[in-house]
């Protein structure tokens, strides 16, 4: 059968390009006919909303492609259970209230008469196959469903999801785990997401049947995606607008030439050298949002001698040279000449918008030199010693200027540090191997939650996502207790202790060195208004174009 | 005849296995496209098995070998950053790069041919010292600068053009053309402009130098000594024989401007191949980048079998040469 279906395609795709070389052949042809007959032209209508940024998205299948942006796309059409409003607090969306039943169930009732864009209704089928299908092997969101054991149809309208243990961050997991129509997935064959290793295009891919506020009309990859507004949706957009179109535009220059032309309403990644010349000009504005995202240095305390650095025992593992460069570091001077003002600096890991952050954990010690040198000297290092600093180049903002001012400033500390730039498809091999000393890396908090970066980035490495993103080897046994805690514990003041407590014990050992927050400039045209949410989604249906 | 050209496809599918195992070998530089296909939290375990599934672990000479299986079957496997096949990905791609770099391939020759012989025949003039002089900026100046100068100029500064994009195309069977909207013909003017910046420079600089060789020729000095007029002497003796090698020079260059068009279509966000290919390279998209320097292999090969064809037509000497050595 598998084989039958692969002949044919390939029969499929021979006979496509025979094709298309007629093609070619006819239209040279008719190249000086075609210039002569110009038709008039068609304008846009007046109420699109066009947005851009620098790449497109992968896939429409809500199921196959985990990332931020992706997910944001994703949300125009497809709607999940429970979504997070403008404050970022948890609301209904196709579920309209929910009581837990017992400590591992959670009844979920759902919105009536909501309709997929096929016209088909909406019910509990929709959902339970939904997440079933999330729960697939072939599933991009494996992290979002941890836990979850599956979902259970009570009657058409109620739905009970089960978890494994007591599940503190169910509702906040839910908000990316959006519903798709049975009948529609039947009907498509696409009852499984979109498996990349088995190179096949599903249908879901460039075809989209949600219930959300847009309808997708109609998509060429890396060239256009068009929304229209859905009439029938059971909210209100804010706007006034009857479409959404996103082109997502790769040159820096380019992008932001365009919306100063006005092609476009909405740029969601500036350059930031190109700020100061934007906020001058009249038509265009920079909205400043926080996003949930620390960016933080770590380095190999596990290991008894460095990979990348100066022979003999490896210097991480004394406190005192991780003490001498937190004190060596000054977060404030990235913060003016690197960052231009744009980040929060911070001793943090978590950011102030994840849930169980309290201010006392940014008690930062000033940059004394003097004593960070004396500290060196303390632990045998007084001519200091040498180390490779794996830096990503395409990932964060500014990423490689904050990494070049940190090995200027370790300098200062007798820390010699070798900048190895890479992009994303380089650095993230290199460290998820643990295959570094120095590195810079950035955490962003989807589920809203502490319990998400102190259990990938600070709990010891075991397996799963237990220490997943721990490649320093830190290790404290009090850490890993408080976050097997944090676990099961529903009681969010007692969270916010166990967080406390657990970043607390961090900043003692230096574990990590914490740098900024990121602050992430939108530019639009004047007219426009949107919300500016943490996780650096752009949701069209806030948009407001005056 | 047909032994030539024989001899000569043999030898393109040896460049191209060269150009595709060359690639091969450059991958492993590129980076790992998993990193990016699979979410941040994904462990190790997931990793490592999706790596096996695509057969990543594998050393590239292995990977190597099962693309060039695959390839002669026609089957260029699927693009791991949009998960479409590659072969279909690339005929989608293709218009828009053709149409793009035939439009600079005839500007060059429309501007570039006059404004050499014009330079060539007024040698003294000032206009032609400023048209030099300026080619020498076409020459120098990198295409995404010149790209980024229109745009500021044209789009930004006057509003009269579009800064990116392909306009309104027209679907013709499988393929898409910008021609036949005002608003693709539009978006078409900056982009083409700024790819046909070189090769109307180098068309330019060549009919000129080639125009003043023939000049001095024996057979201009006769033209001259039988009395024909200025115009019966440049235009049908002179330009004749200059354009001998402006025709070689013109079909490299297409398959130049089909190749190098990466640029000017990262610049203007043009739906092309080449943006194609930067995105690949910089996923790591391993299946769209080796078929994509395939694909610029055969059109650099194919465009190079057809002038070897020309020049043997064109040429007598090449016939007659059949037997010996150089």
């Amino acid at each position: 059968m598998k084989i039958a279906y692969i002949t044919y395609r390939r029969a499929v795709d021979s006979m496509r390009v025979r094709s298309t070389l007629a093609v070619i052949a006819a239209s040279f042809a008719c190249v000086a006919c075609a210039a002569s007959s110009v038709f008039a032209s068609t304008e846009l209508p007046a109420k699109s909303f066009r947005w851009s940024s620098r790449s497109d998205v992968f896939s429409m299948d809500p199921h196959s492609t985990n990332n931020g942006f992706n997910n944001t796309i994703s949300s125009y059409v497809y709607e999940p259970l429970v979504i997070r409003g403008k404050t970022m607090a948890i609301e209904g969306a196709l579920a309209v209230s929910w009581l837990p039943v017992d400590a591992t169930t959670m009844r979920f009732k759902l919105r009536d008469k909501v309709k997929f864009h096929d016209g088909a209704a909406f019910s509990a089928d929709d959902v339970v196959f939904s997440i079933t299908r999330a729960l697939e092997k072939t599933s991009d969101f494996s992290e979002y469903m941890q836990g979850i054991r599956g979902a259970k149809k009570i009657d058409a309208l109620t739905v009970d999801i089960v978890s494994d243990v007591q599940n503190p961050t169910l509702l906040d997991q839910l908000t990316e785990i959006r519903i798709m129509n049975k009948a529609w997935a039947q009907n498509h064959k696409v009852l499984r997401p979109q498996d990349y290793k088995n190179g096949e295009e599903t249908y879901t891919a460039r075809n989209a049947n949600g219930t959300g506020p847009f309808i997708l009309k109609s998509r060429e990859p890396d060239v256009k995606t068009v929304m229209i507004v859905n009439p029938n949706w059971w909210s209100k957009i804010d706007g006034a607008i009857t479409e959404v179109i996103y082109r997502p535009i790769k040159s820096d220059a380019t992008r932001v030439a365009a919306l100063i032309t006005g092609e476009l309403d909405l740029v969601l990644d500036p350059p930031v050298q190109d700020l100061a010349k934007l906020k001058e000009n009249r038509d265009i504005k920079i909205l400043e949002g926080n996003e949930n995202r620390t960016i933080f240095l770590n380095f190999d305390q596990s290991r008894e001698e460095l990979l990348y650095g100066s022979k003999g025992k490896n210097p991480f593992k004394d406190i005192r040279v991780r003490q001498a460069m937190l004190l060596a570091i000054d977060v404030n001077a990235i913060h003016k000449t690197v960052m231009r003002g744009l980040s929060l600096p911070t001793m943090s890991m978590i950011a102030p918008q994840v849930r169980g952050y309290t201010k006392d954990v940014e008690k930062r010690p000033a940059v004394d030199l003097v004593r960070a040198k004396k500290l060196m000297a303390e632990a045998g290092l007084a001519n200091g010693f040498e180390v490779t600093f794996d830096c990503p180049n395409d990932r964060y903002i500014n990423d490689i200027q904050i990494c070049s001012a940190i090995a200027a400033m370790l300098a200062k500390i007798d820390i010699r540090v070798r900048l190895n730039a890479m992009p994303a498809t380089l650095f993230l091999p290199k460290i998820q191997k643990s295959d570094t000393s120095l590195y810079l890396l950035g955490w962003g908090v989807p589920t809203f939650d502490s319990l998400n970066p102190l259990q990938a980035l600070l709990r010891t490495k075991t397996k799963g996502t237990d220490g997943n993103f721990n490649f320093s080897g830190y290790s404290n046994a009090k850490v890993d207790a408080l976050v097997e805690k944090l676990k099961t514990e529903t009681d969010f003041k007692k969270r916010a202790d166990l967080t406390r407590e657990a970043l607390l014990i961090d900043q003692a050992d230096v574990g990590h060195i914490p740098l900024h927050h990121q602050v992430i400039p939108w530019a639009m045209r004047k007219n426009v208004t949107v919300v500016h949410r943490s996780d650096n989604g752009m949701w069209a249906r806030w948009a407001v174009i005056n | 005849m047909l032994a030539f050209i024989i001899r000569r496809l043999l030898q393109s599918i040896l460049v191209m296995l060269a150009v595709s195992f060359i690639a091969f070998s450059l991958f492993n530089f590129t980076g790992d496209p998993v990193a990016l296909m699979l979410p941040p939290e994904a462990t190790q375990l997931d990793r490592e098995e999706v790596r096996k599934t695509l057969g990543l672990d594998q050393p590239f000479y292995v990977q190597f070998a099962v693309f060039v299986q695959n390839a002669l079957q026609g089957n260029f496997g699927i693009s791991l950053r949009l998960g479409r096949p590659v072969s279909q990905l690339l005929i989608e791609r293709l218009p828009a790069t053709l149409e793009l770099a035939t439009t600079a391939a005839a500007l060059g020759l429309l501007i570039g041919i006059p404004l050499g012989i014009y330079t060539a025949l007024k040698r003294e003039s000032w206009t032609s010292n400023l048209l030099l002089t300026g080619s020498l900026i076409g020459v120098s100046l990198p295409n995404f600068l010149i790209g980024i100068f229109l745009i500021l100029i044209f789009a930004v500064w006057l509003g009269w053009l579009p800064s990116f994009g392909r306009g309104e195309v027209t679907q013709l069977g499988l393929w898409s053309t910008g021609f036949l909207t005002e608003s693709g013909l539009k978006a078409l003017v900056l982009p083409a402009i700024t790819l046909g910046f070189y090769p109307v420079t180098l068309f330019m600089r060549l009919v000129r130098a080639q125009m003043l060789e023939v000049l001095r020729a024996d057979y201009i000095k006769f033209a001259r000594a039988r009395g024909l007029t200025n115009n019966a002497v440049y235009f049908g003796h002179a330009l004749k024989n200059t354009l001998v090698p402006v025709i070689t020079i013109a079909g490299l260059q297409l398959g130049g401007l089909i190749a190098f068009a990466i640029i000017t279509e990262t610049v203007f966000q043009w739906p092309g191949m080449g943006l194609l290919f930067i995105q690949a390279v910089q996923f790591a998209d391993i299946p769209v980048m080796a078929a994509y320097l395939c694909l610029i292999g055969f059109i650099f090969v194919s465009i190079n079998l057809m002038v070897d064809v020309l020049y043997y037509i064109v040429d007598p000497r090449l016939r007659t040469d059949r037997a010996g050595g150089h």
